[in-house]
C-alpha cells in the first residue's frame, strides 16, 4: 500500500509540474515532447510541430483569457446587467480572416517539408522492410543480407502475463530486438515497405515519419541519419494480438563500422550453412530449440506449450507425440491453416531444433530428434 | 392535413432515395478508386492486365533507368520465388523480358497469384507490361519449379527525374479460391451438358 | 402548416406497464428509452475502458491477455460511438425537437419505435460475440482489412450484422427527424428561427442518411469478401486493403461530426440561457455548422497520411482539413461573445457548457496539429491521437450531453435536480477527465503507439496518471446516475420556465410537458 501512496505523491508532483512547466521545458524534455530526431526531415517536422503548437497556445490563451475575464466580470452575482447585442459584422469578419491567415502561415512550411519527405531521389542503398505478424524482416537489396527482427528474449519473457519479472529491470523493455536493422550514417537509405499478412506500420520517431506496410503493395520512404546511435520505435498500426510486441530498432553506424557489420553478417550466414551440414547432439538441439521456440512459436502456442484460445496445445498433441518426426517437420515448414509456414523464415538448424524441442519439452517425451540435414531433405 | 401527409411522404421517399444512392455510392467508390489509381498511380498499382499501348518503336537511348525486382511470399507461402536478376538497366521504350523462378516446396498442388506493385507509386503508369505471369493464376504441382517471365517496357514519356523503378511481386496462395471456382465451373458444365 | 395538429389518434394513450415502452410511439417515451439505453451502453463501454486503464496502470501484463485487450479497445470504441454517444443525441432530439418547434410529436411515431427497438438487438448481437469461440472483434473500431477480413475470427459476421442493424436504426431515426423538422414546425417558425439544437440536428440527420449507407456498403463488402469469395479488399484477387480505409473514412469522418454537431447545438442553447443574452451570431452559427458538415465529406484521407498517398493527395487533404478550423473557430468565438457582457450564473448545465468550450477548444487545436500532414507522420496512431479524439468526444460530446441532461432534466421530470450534487459531479468529472486525457498528449508525443496492451517503462508515469484519472472519472458517473434517479423520484417542483434566462417554445409548456406536446400549434412571431 505504501508503494502506491508513494507513487501517488510523486505523480501528483509530476502532475503539478506538467501543468506549470514552462513551454521551453516542454520543448527540451523528450518525456513531454516529440524527439527532434537525427535527420534533416525529423528536425523540420519537429520545427513545424513546435510552430503549430505555439500558435495553438497563443490562440488558446487569447480565447480563454477573454472568456475567463468575462466569466469573472460579467456574472450576475457582481451585478452585471446583460446587454442584448447579438451581432457585429466587423468582428465576425476579423475572426474569420485572421484564422485564415494563420492557416496560410502554417501551410507554407508544412508544404515545403511534405514535398521534401516525398521527394524521389536516387538512394545510396535500399532495404526492403516486410511486416509480419509479429516481427519485421529486413532484406538488403545490394548485399546478400536478410534477417528477421524479433522482440528480444529478455523483453519477451518479462512481457508474459504474470511473468513475475519487473519490466523496469529489463533493459529497453519492449523496445529491444534480437537483430536490429543496421544502416550507415550520412547515407541516403531507401526503405521499401510491404507486408506479408496484415497492415503494419514501420515507425522510428527519430527518423520523423512512419510508413504503413500493406500486403501486396510496396511503399517507399527514405532517410539519411546524421549521427551514429541506436534509435527505437514500434509498429504503429494495429496488426493483431501481438501488435504491441514488434519493436523496430535501427542502428546507425559509421561507414567503416557498417562495412564491418556487413562482413560479419556474411560470415554468420556461412556459419549457418556449415551448421546445417553437421550433426547436432540432442542437448544442442534442445537448448537452441527453446530459444527459437520462444521467439517464433510461443506467441501462439505459449511458452508452456499449452496453447491459448484458437491456438492448439503442443503439450501432449498427436503431432508432437504420436506422429512421425517427418510429418511434424513438414507441418512446421509448410504451415497449416492459420499457422504460417516457417520454411522461408528459418534455416535448417532452427527448424530441426524447434521440432526436436517440441517433441521433448513440457513432458512430451518421444525421445527422437531430427538433424538439420534431414530437414534440408524434406524441403 | 392531406397536403401535409403528402409532403411528408415526399420527404421520406426523398430521404430513402438518398440512402439508396449513398449505399450505391459506397460500392461505386470501388471502380472510382481504381480509376483514380490508374490516373494518379496511387498505391503503385500497376495493372494485372496487358497494357493496351503498342510496344514503342522509338527507344530513347540517351537515358538509362534502373529497374529493380523484389519479391514477397504472403503468409509465408511454402514456395521459393526469386527474380533471376535483381536489377537491370534499360532505356525508356526498350522492351525487355525478365524471368522469375518459382518453386512449390510443399507436397500438394498449389495455385499462386502474383500481385505487382511499383515504386515510386506515381510512376507506375509508365511501367507497361505486355506479358506477365501475374496476368493469370499460376498452378504449380508439388515440388514443381517454373521460370515465369514478365515482358515490359517503360513509356518514353516518363519524367526525367525518375532514375530507378522498383517492381515488386507478392505471391498469394489462392489454391482454395481457385478450387472453389473450378468446382463451380465443373458444376455449370455438368448442368449445361445435362 | 397551420393544420399541423394531432394526426395520431389517441389509441396508444392508455398503454401501461411494459406495453407503454414496447409499443411506445410517444416521442418522450422513446426519447427516454434512447437516453437510458445510451447510459447503459456508456457504463458498459466505460467498464471496458476501465479494463484497459487497469491493464495499463503499470508496465507489464497483469490482468488480461493481449487478444482480450484488443477486444476491449475495439468494443470500447464501437459501444461508445454507436451505443452511447449517437443514441444519446437521438434521445435528446426525440425529446426536444418536437418541444422546440411546437409539434405534437415526431412525424413518424411508429418508425420511431422501430428505430429504437432495433438497437438492443444490434448490441446484443455485438456483445454476444464475447461468449463465442474466437471472441469479440479485436481489430479496432476502424476494423481495417485484411485484419478484419482474412485474419478475423468467424464472430466478425455477427459484428457486421450488428453494424447493419445500427445503420438501419440511425437512418430511420434521421429520416424521422428530417420529416419532423421540415414538416411539423409551428406556424411562423421559419428555418432561420429554429433553435440551434434543431438546426444542428437537421444537418446531422442529413449527414447520417448520407454516410450510414456508405458504412453499410463497407461492411457488406467485408461480408462478401469473407464469405462469398469476392476481393474488394483482398490484394490476392486484385482488390486493395487501402480502398477499405478510403470507404471507411468516407463514412468515418462525417461520423465524427455526427457526434459533435448536436453537442454544438446543446451548448448553443445553454450558454445564452445562463448568460441571459441572445446567442451571438445566430446566422453565422448555422452557416458554420453547414460548412463543417460540407467539409467533413472532403477531408477523410487525413486519417491515412501514413498509407503512402501521392504527395498531391496529401497536400490537398492537409489544406482541406485545416480549413475546418475556420468555421469551428467561428463557433467558439461566438460562444465566448455570447458570454461577453452577459449576466452569467453558474448552474451545473452552464458549468458543463463552459468546460465544453474550453476542453473542446483544446481538442480542436490538437486536431489542427494533427491536420498538418508532415507532423501527422509522427502523431499518427499514437496516444496523441487518442488524447485528441477523447478531448473532442468525451469533454466535447459527452460533456455537452451531460450539460443537456442537467439543463432539460427539470423539464423532463418536473423536478429540479440536486444542484449541490450536480456541482460536485461537475468538478470531480472535469478534474479527473483532464488527469485522464491530458497526459496522453505527452505519452503520444514521446512515442507511445495506440492499442498496445503493454508499454516501455518511460511511458509509465503518464499511464499511471491516466489510469488514476480514468478510475475517478469512471466511478464519478455513478454519482450522475444517482442525481438523475433522485430528480426522477421527486424534489423541488420545476416551474415551466425552469431557468430565469430560458427562451423558446419548450419552456412555455408545463414541466413535465403533457403527453401530446403541442395539441394546438403555438404561434411564433
Amino acid at each position: 500500500m505504501s508503494v502506491i501512496k508513494q507513487c501517488l505523491v510523486s505523480h501528483t508532483l509530476l502532475l503539478i509540474t506538467m501543468l506549470v512547466a514552462p513551454f521551453s521545458v516542454l520543448a527540451e524534455e523528450s518525456k513531454f515532447n516529440m524527439p527532434r530526431g537525427v535527420t534533416e526531415i525529423s528536425e523540420e517536422v519537429y520545427d513545424i510541430h513546435m510552430l503549430v503548437f505555439y500558435i495553438c497556445c497563443v490562440i488558446g490563451i487569447a480565447v480563454f483569457a477573454v472568456m475567463f475575464y468575462s466569466l469573472l466580470k460579467h456574472r450576475k452575482s457582481v451585478g452585471a446587467v446583460p446587454s442584448q447585442f447579438h451581432d457585429n459584422t466587423a468582428v465576425e469578419i476579423i475572426w474569420t480572416l485572421v484564422p485564415t491567415l494563420i492557416l496560410v502561415l502554417i501551410a507554407v512550411p508544412a508544404t515545403k517539408t511534405l514535398l521534401k519527405i516525398e521527394v524521389d531521389r536516387e538512394a545510396d542503398m535500399s532495404i526492403k522492410v516486410t511486416g509480419w505478424q509479429w516481427k519485421w524482416q529486413y532484406e538488403y537489396l545490394d548485399e546478400d543480407i536478410s534477417f528477421f527482427s524479433n522482440l528480444s528474449e529478455a523483453s519477451n519473457q518479462a512481457r508474459q502475463r504474470a511473468s513475475g519479472i519487473d519490466p523496469s529491470t529489463v533493459e529497453n523493455y519492449l523496445l529491444d530486438v534480437d537483430n536490429p536493422v543496421v544502416i550507415p550514417v550520412n547515407t541516403r537509405v531507401r526503405f521499401l515497405v510491404t507486408s506479408a499478412d496484415v497492415i503494419h506500420s514501420w515507425w522510428v520517431p527519430a527518423l520523423g515519419w512512419k510508413q504503413d506496410a500493406i500486403p501486396g503493395f510496396i511503399n517507399t520512404a527514405w532517410t539519411e541519419v546524421k549521427e551514429p546511435g541506436i534509435y527505437r520505435g514500434q509498429c504503429a498500426e494495429l496488426c493483431g494480438k501481438d501488435h504491441g510486441y514488434m519493436p523496430v530498432v535501427l542502428e546507425a553506424k559509421s561507414q567503416a563500422d557498417y562495412a564491418e557489420w556487413v562482413k560479419e553478417q556474411q560470415r554468420k550466414q556461412e556459419e549457418a550453412m556449415l551448421a546445417s551440414g553437421r550433426d547436432w547432439s540432442m542437448d544442442e538441439l534442445m537448448s537452441r530449440g527453446e530459444k527459437i521456440y520462444t521467439a517464433n512459436c510461443a506467441a501462439c502456442h505459449q511458452a508452456n506449450g499449452e496453447g491459448i484460445g484458437m491456438f492448439p496445445a503442443l503439450k501432449g498433441s498427436p503431432v508432437a507425440t504420436q506422429g512421425s518426426v517427418e510429418e511434424h517437420t513438414k507441418l512446421v515448414l509448410n504451415g497449416l491453416n492459420a499457422m504460417p509456414a516457417f520454411g522461408a523464415q528459418l534455416n535448417d538448424a532452427d527448424i530441426a531444433a524447434i521440432v526436436t524441442y517440441e517433441r521433448n519439452a513440457w513432458g512430451n517425451d518421444v525421445g527422437d530428434m531430427i538433424q538439420p540435414s534431414a530437414v534440408k531433405a524434406l524441403r | 392535413m392531406i397536403h401535409q401527409q403528402k409532403s411528408q411522404r415526399k420527404i421520406v421517399v426523398q430521404s430513402l432515395l438518398v440512402v439508396v444512392l449513398m449505399f450505391g455510392f459506397g460500392f461505386a467508390l470501388v471502380p472510382m478508386y481504381n480509376v483514380f489509381c490508374d490516373v494518379f498511380g496511387i498505391n503503385g498499382k500497376t495493372g494485372i492486365e496487358a497494357t493496351a499501348m503498342a510496344e514503342p518503336t522509338v527507344v530513347d537511348e540517351e537515358r538509362w533507368i534502373n529497374v529493380e525486382f523484389v519479391t514477397t511470399l504472403n503468409q509465408s507461402m511454402p514456395w521459393h520465388f526469386k527474380p533471376t536478376v535483381k536489377k537491370i538497366r534499360v532505356h525508356p521504350g526498350q522492351t525487355t523480358t525478365v524471368d522469375f523462378l518459382a518453386e512449390n516446396l510443399s507436397e500438394s498442388e498449389m495455385v499462386g497469384q502474383a500481385i505487382p506493385s511499383v515504386s515510386p507509386g506515381w510512376a507506375a503508369n509508365y511501367f507497361k507490361k505486355t506479358e506477365c505471369f501475374c496476368f493469370n493464376h499460376q498452378p504449380l504441382a508439388a515440388g514443381e519449379s517454373k521460370e515465369m517471365g514478365v515482358r515490359f517496357f517503360i513509356d518514353p514519356d516518363i519524367p526525367s527525374k525518375v532514375t530507378t523503378l522498383t517492381l515488386s511481386y507478392t505471391f498469394f496462395d489462392v489454391t482454395e479460391k481457385a478450387k472453389a471456382k473450378s468446382n463451380k465451373k465443373d458444376e455449370l458444365v455438368k448442368v449445361a451438358t445435362n | 402548416m397551420s393544420t399541423a395538429i394531432t394526426h395520431e389518434e389517441e389509441h396508444h394513450e392508455d398503454l401501461t406497464g411494459w406495453r407503454r415502452w414496447v409499443f411506445a410511439t410517444n416521442h418522450k417515451d422513446i426519447g427516454t428509452m434512447y437516453l437510458w439505453f445510451s447510459f447503459a451502453m456508456f457504463l458498459l463501454g466505460g467498464a471496458f475502458a476501465l479494463v484497459i486503464r487497469a491493464e495499463l496502470f503499470v508496465p507489464g501484463l497483469q490482468l488480461v491477455e493481449p487478444d482480450f485487450f484488443n477486444q476491449m479497445t475495439t468494443m470500447h470504441g464501437l459501444i461508445m460511438v454507436f451505443g452511447a454517444v449517437m443514441p444519446a443525441t437521438v434521445g435528446m432530439a426525440n425529446w426536444m425537437v418536437p418541444l422546440m418547434i411546437g409539434a405534437p410529436d415526431m412525424a413518424l411515431p411508429r418508425m420511431n419505435n422501430w428505430s429504437f427497438w432495433i438497437l438492443p438487438f444490434a448490441f446484443s448481437l455485438l456483445v454476444s460475440t464475447f461468449f463465442m469461440e474466437g471472441g469479440a472483434p479485436a481489430f479496432g473500431w476502424t476494423f481495417y482489412a485484411p485484419l478484419s477480413t482474412t485474419f478475423a475470427p468467424s464472430t466478425t459476421d455477427f459484428f457486421i450484422f450488428g453494424v447493419h442493424l445500427m445503420g438501419f436504426s440511425s437512418i430511420m431515426g434521421s429520416i424521422n427527424i428530417i420529416a419532423t423538422i421540415l414538416n411539423l414546425r409551428a406556424p411562423g417558425m421559419t428555418l432561420m428561427k429554429l433553435p440551434l439544437f434543431v438546426w444542428t440536428w437537421l444537418i446531422t440527420a442529413f449527414l447520417l442518411i448520407a454516410v450510414m449507407p456508405v458504412l453499410a456498403g463497407a461492411v457488406t463488402m467485408m461480408l462478401m469478401d469473407r464469405n462469398f469469395g469476392t476481393s474488394f479488399f483482398d490484394a490476392a484477387g486484385g482488390g486493395d486493403p487501402v480502398l477499405f480505409q478510403h470507404v471507411f473514412w468516407f463514412f468515418g469522418h462525417p461520423e465524427v461530426y455526427i457526434m459533435i454537431l448536436p453537442a454544438f447545438g446543446i451548448v448553443s442553447q445553454i450558454i445564452p440561457t445562463f448568460a441571459r443574452k441572445p446567442l451571438f451570431g445566430y446566422a453565422s452559427m448555422v452557416y458554420a455548422v453547414a460548412a463543417i458538415a460540407f467539409l467533413s465529406f472532403i477531408v477523410w484521407a487525413h486519417h491515412m497520411f501514413a498509407v503512402g498517398m501521392p504527395v498531391a493527395g496529401e497536400l490537398y487533404f492537409m489544406y482541406a482539413t485545416t480549413l475546418i478550423a475556420i468555421p469551428t473557430g467561428v463557433k467558439v468565438f461566438n460562444w465566448v461573445a455570447t458570454m461577453w457582457r452577459g449576466a452569467m450564473t453558474f448552474e451545473t448545465p452552464m458549468l458543463f457548457a463552459i468546460a465544453f468550450v474550453v476542453l473542446f477548444t483544446i481538442g480542436g487545436l490538437s486536431g489542427l496539429m494533427l491536420g498538418v500532414a508532415p507532423a501527422d507522420k509522427q502523431y499518427h496512431d499514437t496516444y496523441f491521437v487518442v488524447a485528441h479524439f477523447h478531448y473532442v468526444l468525451v469533454t466535447g460530446a459527452v460533456f455537452a450531453l451531460m450539460a443537456g441532461t442537467y439543463y432539460w432534466l427539470p423539464k423532463w421530470t418536473g423536478y429540479m435536480y440536486d444542484e449541490r450534487l450536480g456541482k460536485i459531479h461537475f468538478w470531480i468529472s472535469t478534474i479527473s477527465v483532464n488527469v485522464l486525457f491530458f497526459p496522453m498528449h505527452f505519452s503520444g508525443l514521446a512515442g507511445m503507439p495506440r492499442r498496445i496492451p503493454d508499454y516501455a517503462v518511460q511511458f509509465a508515469d503518464w499511464n499511471f496518471l491516466s489510469s488514476v484519472g480514468g478510475f475517478v472519472f469512471g466511478f464519478s458517473q455513478l454519482l450522475f446516475f444517482y442525481i438523475v434517479i433522485k430528480a426522477i423520484r421527486g424534489g423541488e417542483p420545476a416551474t415551466n420556465r425552469v431557468w430565469e434566462g430560458a427562451e423558446g417554445l419548450e419552456w412555455t409548456l408545463s414541466s413535465p410537458p403533457p403527453h401530446h406536446s403541442f395539441t394546438v400549434p403555438p404561434e411564433v412571431r
